[in-house]
């Protein structure tokens, strides 16, 4: 076992993990952040994203034990003070989502893009979504929303 | 009172907890005390299991059993059944872990349990399987060929059964007199669902009261406690209470009741432990029901100016390893009876031949045999059109069945309720100027651009449907729905509702139609569903039937309750039922408005029972069972345009546009969004995915890694337009909207393809149309 301590939507979490334990493990079983989700575990599929210092990861394919001292955003931390993120309300405003499973990882992907590339067209929202799979929507509500959102910010 | 709702895209009522991580997948469902379950699935397509040694995995801390075939027999469980039943068919048992023998490639043959995942993980790399490798074929041609590989000895042939429907004397008659025969074969390739939520199963048994709460990732909770609990595990059904919380995606592959569902419930109740399992992605690829995979000859008689005479189809269909629940009718019933598509052929004969193969078993997926169906059809239709000289819409209008001519009477079974197919074709020609594409195409073929366009002039069946039509074809189930319409004594509505929505919006389109029906503010109604303990019954959700089925057994509720309200309106109104009308939210007697009784008065009075008609039990609640009188027949035209790239064979669609008549439509923005979500999955069967075995049965696309999955940029905008033909099997007037957009799209894309190509004289490419294969083709033209 390692003790490692994580910054996770702003607040400091020590644990003692077994060493092989992935991040996103570490989020839904260690801290009940179920939001996260597990599509793929092969780094493919993009429902496990996080932000990663900002930048977004796939935390299916990171050991808990190395984000040791970093900050972790996962999707139960981006509204504030209630308050809906911009890309979550779009997200809903356009219908962005269906069954909701792709989502969390859809919105930080999103969240990323927008903080590189704040007014993306529409090809470039395509291709900087290439690390996330949705199988429900076609990805054209998804892209709406995220045109929404850049307009938003 | 609050403004009518059906046909308003008002925002999903389900998002809000989406959106902020607050879901509830069985995975997410944490009981105390939950061990976990890993399987061991064989690595051959066909072994014979010799010896299973659990030694070493039992002696690793935290492991708590190890469970094979054989102990699963020994203990009482029971093989999973086949839920439609064909003539003369083949039903090999279907053991939740194989006894003996394992026949495709991730078969489970044993389970582990342990304190943890990662340790059920390390243990089953531990038990050591001694595989003796025997013959597999994976090819449903092949399985069928003299000295193949029998996969059961039950069928030493590989035939499943064999199936056929339509009249073939005076079809053969049709071809006799033909002035012009057209032939294809056709490979409708396998594909695999890929839902991104994978299946996951949590059994908790309660040694003391005997019951089990099972959550599972299932479209149809009633179904799973049914079948597992009268066929499987011999459970009485009202001591298993299954669950089925939010679900992410399901596309046909959550109907079914598979094997880890059955091994976690018979564990929990043998170790009196929770037991949870999630598949892996891995595990997903295998052990998911695959869709698809059919062969096909095809002929199409025509008279020579056009007018289709007859159909003559031959089809093989690929079972799979075992007879998954409903992989019977796929094939069948909803696929040999959709042939007629939208137009008047006068006589069509089918033959279906459905074969065992070393596989994993074949089941529904998005469309599920109807869009086989329309692939062949309108594919037939285009071959037909080249080869007589024909525009592809001219031969399509000479051919739709009229919209005078409803209720239509096709030659394989189906009864067509309504439809305007030429009106749907005129809707779609506003927003696509075809004459100016042909020249635009002439014009690109000049400068060695090569564009295309296709048509899918489709018609479906969904709704499914009336139970007396669907027993007498094999179903061993009913097909109608069930809604409970509960009043709270504050006038406050809970709706228990048998559909399941993993992704269609229920919560959302339910309520709009009983915001309407009992004329109250949405926020005081909820939808509930996917849990057998709260809803009395259901058949859940498939072949595009929740709002056609399910939304009217919601409707008939609603109306129930409104009977009995106004009894008790008129009582404490002192007045005749008669004269009571119920407006606004308010009962009062026609004519006098400002005396009135609000719905929450009445739903008060009916809990406190103080002042009640005489002869009327307290309370107000409702069930309804909606069974309806006919499928519904949803119809439309897709058209997609795609350049191809000479010198690599990249297929680039430029555009696509979906025009669809569902009948009435609920909530617009949400059927728009299904309509993307299936035209983005026939899309994809037509350019990239593609589940491919090797010839020893090896799954060689068994990942994401070499499964074609779109991407966002792979994929273009998808344009939608409706037309709107009420049906008149349900009083809502609705049809289905779930599977529209992949039943069409396929052959949209196909025809494209081809019409960009055809120049090069070239006739027909199976699909995927990969840039490989194309360029195949093209390096010899």
């Amino acid at each position: 076992m390692s003790s490692i301590s994580i910054n996770v939507n702003g607040v400091a979490e020590t644990r003692d993990v077994e060493p092989r334990m992935l991040l996103v493990h570490f989020l839904r079983d260690a801290l009940g952040l179920t939001g996260t989700h597990v599509g793929c575990d092969t780094s493919q599929c993009g429902a496990c994203t996080v932000l990663l210092d900002g930048a977004a990861v796939k935390s299916c394919s990171l050991f808990a034990v190395q984000v040791e001292g970093r900050s972790v955003t996962t999707i139960e931390g981006l509204a504030q003070d209630g308050k809906l993120h911009p890309v979550q309300q779009a997200f809903w405003d356009q219908h962005g989502l269906q069954c909701g499973f792709c989502t969390p990882g859809m919105i930080l992907s999103a969240c990323e893009l927008l903080a590189r590339n704040p007014s993306p067209s529409e090809t470039e929202i395509r291709a900087g979504l290439e690390g996330n799979f949705c199988r429900c929507t076609g990805y054209n509500n998804i892209v709406k929303a995220v045109q929404q959102a850049a307009t938003a910010r | 009172m609050p403004e009518r709702l059906f046909g308003a895209s008002i925002k999903r009522r389900e998002d809000p907890r989406f959106i902020i991580g607050k879901g509830t997948y069985v995975d997410d469902v944490r009981v105390p005390g939950t061990t976990y379950a890993a399987f061991v699935r064989s690595p051959h397509a066909h072994a014979r299991i010799s010896r299973i040694d659990a030694s070493a995995a039992k002696k690793l801390k935290g492991v708590l059993a190890v469970y094979t075939g054989k102990d699963l027999v020994a203990g009482g469980m029971k093989p999973i059944p086949t839920g439609w039943l064909i003539a003369n068919m083949k039903i090999p048992a279907h053991n939740p872990l194989a006894v003996d023998r394992a026949r495709y490639m991730g078969d489970a043959v044993a389970v582990v349990i342990a304190e943890s995942p990662y340790v059920a993980r390390d243990a089953a790399e531990l038990l050591e399987v001694d595989y003796e490798p025997l013959p597999a074929v994976a090819d449903p041609a092949k399985a069928l060929e003299r000295g193949a590989p029998a996969v059961h000895d039950e069928a030493p042939d590989n035939v499943c059964f064999r199936w056929q429907l339509g009249d073939k004397a005076a079809t053969d008659k049709a071809f006799s007199g033909a002035a012009k025969v057209v032939k294809q074969s056709f490979r409708n390739h396998r594909l695999i669902p890929n839902a991104i939520e994978p299946r996951s199963a949590l059994a908790s048994a309660n040694p003391g009261t005997g019951e089990v709460t099972l959550w599972v990732t299932s479209q149809n909770p009633h179904v799973h406690r049914l079948i597992m609990a009268a066929f499987v595990l011999g459970l009485p059904e009202h001591k298993l209470r299954v669950i089925s919380p939010d679900v992410g995606g399901g596309f046909g592959s959550k109907i079914f009741i598979y094997p880890e569902e059955c091994v976690v419930t018979w564990a929990s109740r043998a170790l009196s432990r929770p037991v949870k399992w999630t598949a892996e992605r891995r595990e997903s690829f295998l052990a998911d029901a695959h869709g698809r995979d059919h062969y096909s000859d095809a002929e199409m008689a025509l008279s020579a100016d056009g007018r289709i005479l007859g159909l003559r189809v031959k089809t093989v269909a690929n079972m799979g390893a075992y007879l998954s629940l409903f992989a019977p009718c796929i094939p069948t019933y909803l696929y040999g009876t959709l042939l007629a598509g939208a137009y008047q052929t006068p006589t069509i004969h089918v033959e279906v031949t459905a074969v065992f193969t070393h596989t994993t078993p074949v089941d529904a997926y998005r469309g599920a045999g109807r869009p086989e169906a329309t692939y062949l059809l309108e594919r037939m239709v285009d071959l037909s059109a080249a080869e007589l000289g024909m525009d592809p819409l001219e031969i399509r209008r000479k051919n739709f069945i009229p919209k005078e001519k409803f209720p239509y009477q096709t030659p394989v079974a189906l009864l067509y309720d309504s439809g305007n197919y030429a009106g749907a074709l005129d809707k779609a020609l506003e927003s696509f100027d075809y004459p100016a594409f042909r020249k635009e195409q002439d014009q690109a073929r000049k400068r060695g651009r090569y564009l295309g366009v296709g048509f899918s002039t489709y018609v479906e069946a969904c709704g499914l449907a009336p139970s007396q039509v669907v027993g007498s074809l094999g179903a061993q189930a009913g097909l109608y729905e069930s809604a409970t319409v509960r009043v709270h004594p504050t006038g406050k509505v809970s709706v228990f509702t048998g559909s399941h929505s993993h992704g269609q919006g229920h919560e959302t389109t339910f309520a709009q139609v009983a915001s309407d029906e009992l004329q109250l503010p949405i926020e005081d109604i909820e939808i509930v569903h996917g849990d057998t303990g709260q809803v009395p019954f259901g058949m859940g959700s498939y072949g595009s039937r929740s709002a056609a089925v399910g939304a009217t057994a919601l409707y008939m509720g609603t109306q129930k309750i409104k009977e009995k309200a106004k009894k008790i309106a008129a009582h404490l109104l002192e007045a005749n039922e008669a004269d009571v009308v119920y407006e606004g939210g308010k009962f009062s007697v026609k004519g006098s408005p400002a005396r009135f009784k609000t719905f929450g008065d009445i739903a008060l009075m009916a809990y406190l029972a103080h002042s009640m008609p005489k002869n009327l039990e307290p309370g107000l609640e409702a069930i309804s069972f909606f069974d309806p009188g006919n499928f519904v027949f949803p119809f439309g035209t897709h058209v997609c345009v795609v350049e191809v790239v000479r010198d690599t064979g990249e297929v680039k669609v430029l555009r696509y546009l979906a025009v669809d008549d569902l009948g009435r439509v609920i909530n617009p923005m949400i059927v728009d969004g299904m309509v993307h979500g299936g035209v983005a999955q026939g899309v994809s069967q037509a350019l990239w995915e593609h589940a491919e075995y090797d010839e020893n049965g090896q799954l060689i696309t068994g990942s994401f890694m070499n499964y074609a999955m779109p991407h966002a940029d792979d994929l273009p905008s998808i344009q939608v337009g409706r037309t709107e033909t009420p049906t008149p099997v349900n009083p809502l007037g609705v049809k289905g909207a779930g599977e529209t957009g992949t039943i069409a799209s396929t052959a949209a894309v196909a025809n494209a393809v081809m019409d960009a190509i055809s120049p090069l004289g070239i006739r027909h490419i199976d699909m995927p149309l990969t840039p490989g294969r194309i360029w195949e083709a093209l390096r010899g033209h």
